[in-house]
């Protein structure tokens, strides 16, 4: 294994934290707009708790994947921020309304009018910014953001809307909001005290389960002419057939649990069925970074910096992890969520 | 307007808007850190409420800055795509080592915000300082990534493209400790007047309540000593740019002609076909004294920059001298409050002392944001100095002003909600003289 590719590894455990961590709180925000029934009020409550502490540490992973993307390969971070300008400014505006709306909910009096209406905003943004961000990683699979990144071609919507405007992009979006709002029921049932909001959750990710299952089989099918190699890498290569195994088994685990009720089961295996497909998505269309054309080592920054960079994640790393883990140990120790005061 | 134009304005924008939360995030939970330490040392509870409610205001701040921060990481890519593919392998190693100050600081702000009941006192207390440092290197690192456009260093150049590429070189540029210094310093010294400046205000309008008086110290702990300080960390960035961004440096002086004994220019209009400055007042020697130390040195001017590298002269000079006004001032107040403490005067007695800190609430801030336009519009037509057009920089894409526009709304309405929440968590804070009730 090159520099290169441990360096392009990390972006992708990072991407994977990010999906993990930042993905289940966007989650979070479907569930908040879909609130119904006697609990609805609880529901939210909920949400907001179970997000509160951690949304912003949650967050840094999604910027230090950016920020390891253009130190350890500059021209496929420029490629990419220019010929998927378009769908990246909406998730950031969606990030942007998300986590301040956030905030001024919590911050902003317990009117319930102020609540709605932040908590609104907070939950249409956590729609929006998935499906964007699922898009344009769909549009990078799908190889359309191959030649196109300088923008010399013809015309607008050639080099800045066709690239991700189409069936594929749009159906990895989908799937990305599925797995989010997935993850995030998951979690919110180990959050939720016993008993009926409990129940409430569970059923809820049954549901996104299977919307899960239904947007992958949706996403597959339009991926035959949409991207063919990540197509061709998910079907055809050696590690196929272990890998969709694997996948199959976490993910009929993970509603299995569910079903019987043992949710530190189903978390464990929803969380490994996510991330299995972010690494069965990055295995597929290695040694590339932006397909077709753009390969990991063409667009690797000098030895040097990456040489830095994995010191530098190194060091950081053993300030982080023991960090995070004193976070998560807080607030997220199995404890009952209900205990928590949203201060 | 143009593409660049717009593109221009977006950044400048969203950077003037962070700035103010990263400034806050940097220098707050310093005042927080302080405030807990003294509950935790005299028992008092007034100082327990008093990190509280600091910690409740701030909230909001931090997650501002938060997505801001966010807005800004991509927009480097997103408005200028030819930038960040020359220099990301030379300059993101800062903005990497950032990236963990802000895991740091986002973690334990977590802790500090929502675990006053879940951890030790030691814990917390420690979580704060680590949410004080991490917020301080945040600072720290990005401003070394801005001082590397300002002196660009650590590669070579072989047919416009960098080569022989060495990080450590390229962060231990030539302006980054000047830079870091003066910013740091800003950030405790703007941050300080404001809070003293709200909670002399809210003296003067009769809430003599000790919270206060105890808020008001606090807040002048911090920011005085870096109000004094401030003026002599910027004599050492003035010294750096006059030895090198001489264009800068003339831009901000608004000196045409190069001379001995060059002298600082007050006020006054910079006309750029004209070359002359109108309606400015020269106080002969200062300048040479101030950038080279000898009265007599010879100060390049703008007649030493080709006429098509010259940035936007008004807006240089202007921000200039509105940044060593609001300075002045400050490191005038902080000099009175220092000597009204040794002498242990009661501070919040003092009418024309609070006064003038309510003059000086904004001024930091004010100073802040006219420090930037100065190092990023004298820094023009250059994104790297000497090195990359900011022109040639931009993306290609089209219709860059909606997206100018979209940002501005969104940044107008977010300041407003912002405005709106603060402002109602001061009017409710503690009123009276009379029995103190902790929350
Ligand atoms: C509280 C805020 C504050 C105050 C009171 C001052 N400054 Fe400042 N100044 C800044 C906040 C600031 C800043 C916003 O933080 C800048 C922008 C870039 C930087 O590194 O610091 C800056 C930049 C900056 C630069 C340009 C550096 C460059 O382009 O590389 C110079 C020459 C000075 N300052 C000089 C001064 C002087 C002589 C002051 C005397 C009173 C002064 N500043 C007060
Ligand atoms: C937060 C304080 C800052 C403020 C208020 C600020 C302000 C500005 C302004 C007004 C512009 C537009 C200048 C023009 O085009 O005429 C600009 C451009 C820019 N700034 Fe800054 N800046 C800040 C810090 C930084 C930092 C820390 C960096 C990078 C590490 C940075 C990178 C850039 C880049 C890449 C541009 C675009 C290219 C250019 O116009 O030169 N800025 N900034
Ligand atoms: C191009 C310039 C800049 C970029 C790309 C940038 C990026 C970011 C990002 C991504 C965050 C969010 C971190 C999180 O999620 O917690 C952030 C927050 C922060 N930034 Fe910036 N930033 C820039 C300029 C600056 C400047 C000039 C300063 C100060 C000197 C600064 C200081 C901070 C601080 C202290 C925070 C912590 C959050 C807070 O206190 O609100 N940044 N920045």
């Amino acid at each position: 294994m090159s520099l290169a590719d441990a360096v392009a590894g990390t972006l992708v455990v990072a991407l994977n934290a990010y999906v993990l961590s930042g993905g289940a709180d966007f989650g979070g925000g479907v569930w908040d707009l879909v609130a119904s029934g006697p609990r609805k009020r609880a529901q939210r409550d909920l949400v907001a708790q179970a997000i509160g502490p951690v949304w912003e540490a949650n967050h840094v992973w999604l910027i230090l994947a950016v920020v390891l993307l253009f130190t350890g390969f500059p021209p496929a971070f420029a490629r990419l921020a220019v010929a998927l300008n378009l769908p990246l400014t909406g998730a950031l505006v969606g990030i942007v309304l998300r986590g301040s709306a956030f905030a001024f909910r919590g911050y902003g009096g317990d009117r319930d009018a102020v609540q709605r209406r932040w908590g609104r905003l907070f939950a249409v943004a956590s729609l929006i910014t998935p499906v964007l961000l699922g898009v344009a990683v769909g549009a990078v699979a799908s190889g359309a953001v191959g030649d196109e990144g300088r923008g010399t071609g013809d015309g607008f919507v050639t080099n800045y809307v066709a690239t991700w405007l189409a069936p594929f992009p749009l159906a990895v979006g989908l799937f990305t909001l599925c797995c989010f709002a997935f993850l995030a029921a998951v979690y919110l049932t180990l959050e939720a005290p016993e008993g009926a909001l409990r129940e409430d959750f569970r059923r809820r990710a049954l549901l996104a389960g299977v919307a899960v299952g239904v947007a992958a089989g949706l996403a597959l099918i339009v991926a035959g002419p949409g991207a063919p190699l990540v197509r061709g890498g998910l079907v055809g290569s050696d590690w196929a057939l272990p890998f969709q195994l694997g996948t199959g088994i976490v993910a009929v685990g993970a509603l299995g649990a569910l079903w019987t009720r043992r949710y530190r089961l189903a978390r464990a295996a929803a969380a490994a069925q996510v991330s299995l497909i972010l690494w069965g998505w990055a295995g597929s269309q290695y040694p590339y970074l932006v397909p077709p054309d753009l390969a990991i080592a063409d667009a690797a920054a000098p030895a040097v910096t990456l040489r830095l960079v994995l010191i530098a994640l190194g060091l950081g790393a053993a300030v982080l992890v023991p960090s995070l883990v004193y976070l998560f140990r807080i607030f997220k120790g199995g404890r009952q969520a209900s205990a928590v005061s949203h201060q | 307007m143009s593409d660049l134009a717009a593109a221009r304005v977006q950044m400048g924008m969203s950077l003037a808007f962070h700035i103010v939360f990263a400034v806050v995030g940097i220098a707050m939970p310093v005042l927080m850190v302080v405030a807990e330490r003294r509950w935790r040392r005299s028992g008092d509870p007034i100082h327990l409420d008093l990190a509280k409610r600091w910690a409740r205001g701030t909230a909001i701040l931090f997650a501002v800055g938060a997505v801001s921060g966010t807005v800004l990481s991509f927009e480097l890519g997103l408005l200028w795509p030819e930038f960040m593919r020359f220099a990301g392998a030379i300059i993101g190693m800062p903005f990497s080592l950032e990236g963990f100050a802000f895991f740091t600081e986002a973690i334990f702000l977590g802790i500090y915000l929502y675990g006053w009941e879940r951890v030790s006192a030691r814990a917390h207390q420690l979580a704060g300082v680590m949410v004080a440092v991490s917020g301080a290197l945040s600072g720290v690192f990005v401003v070394i990534a801005n001082a590397w456009m300002n002196a660009p260093t650590g590669f070579d150049l072989a047919g416009g493209q960098p080569t022989n590429v060495r990080p450590l070189a390229a962060m231990a540029n030539a302006a980054a400790l000047p830079q870091v210094l003066h910013m740091t310093l800003a950030a405790y010294a703007a941050t300080g007047f404001a809070v003293a400046g709200i909670h002399a205000w809210l003296i003067l309008r009769g809430r003599r309540a000790p919270f206060h008086r105890h808020a008001l110290a606090i807040a002048l702990l911090v920011g005085a000593p870096a109000a004094i300080l401030q003026p002599l960390s910027g004599h050492l960035a003035a010294a750096h740019v006059a030895r090198h961004q001489p264009g800068k440096l003339a831009a901000m002086e608004a000196l045409f002609e190069t001379r001995a004994g060059a002298p600082v220019t007050l006020g006054g209009w910079p006309d750029a076909s004209a070359r002359r400055t109108r309606f400015g007042l020269e106080v002969p020697y200062v300048l040479s004294l101030l950038a080279f130390d000898d009265p007599r040195a010879v100060v390049r001017g703008l007649d030493t920059v080709p006429r098509d590298e010259w940035p936007s002269l008004p807006a240089v000079h202007l921000s200039f001298q509105l940044m060593v006004a609001c300075g002045t001032y400050m490191a005038l107040v902080g000099l009175w409050a220092a000597w009204l403490a040794r002498k242990k005067v009661d501070l919040s007695a003092r009418r024309r002392f609070l006064w003038s800190l309510v003059v000086g609430a904004p001024l930091g801030f004010v100073a802040i944001e006219a420090g930037w336009m100065v190092t990023e519009l004298g820094r023009q037509p250059w994104v790297i100095y000497g090195v990359l057009r900011t022109a040639d920089a931009v993306t290609p894409m089209p219709g860059q002003m909606w997206r100018t526009g979209v940002f501005a709304l969104i940044y107008v309405f977010l300041a407003v909600v912002v405005t709106v929440l603060l402002s109602r968590q001061i009017v409710r804070s503690p009123m009276h003289t009379g029995e103190y009730k902790a929350p």
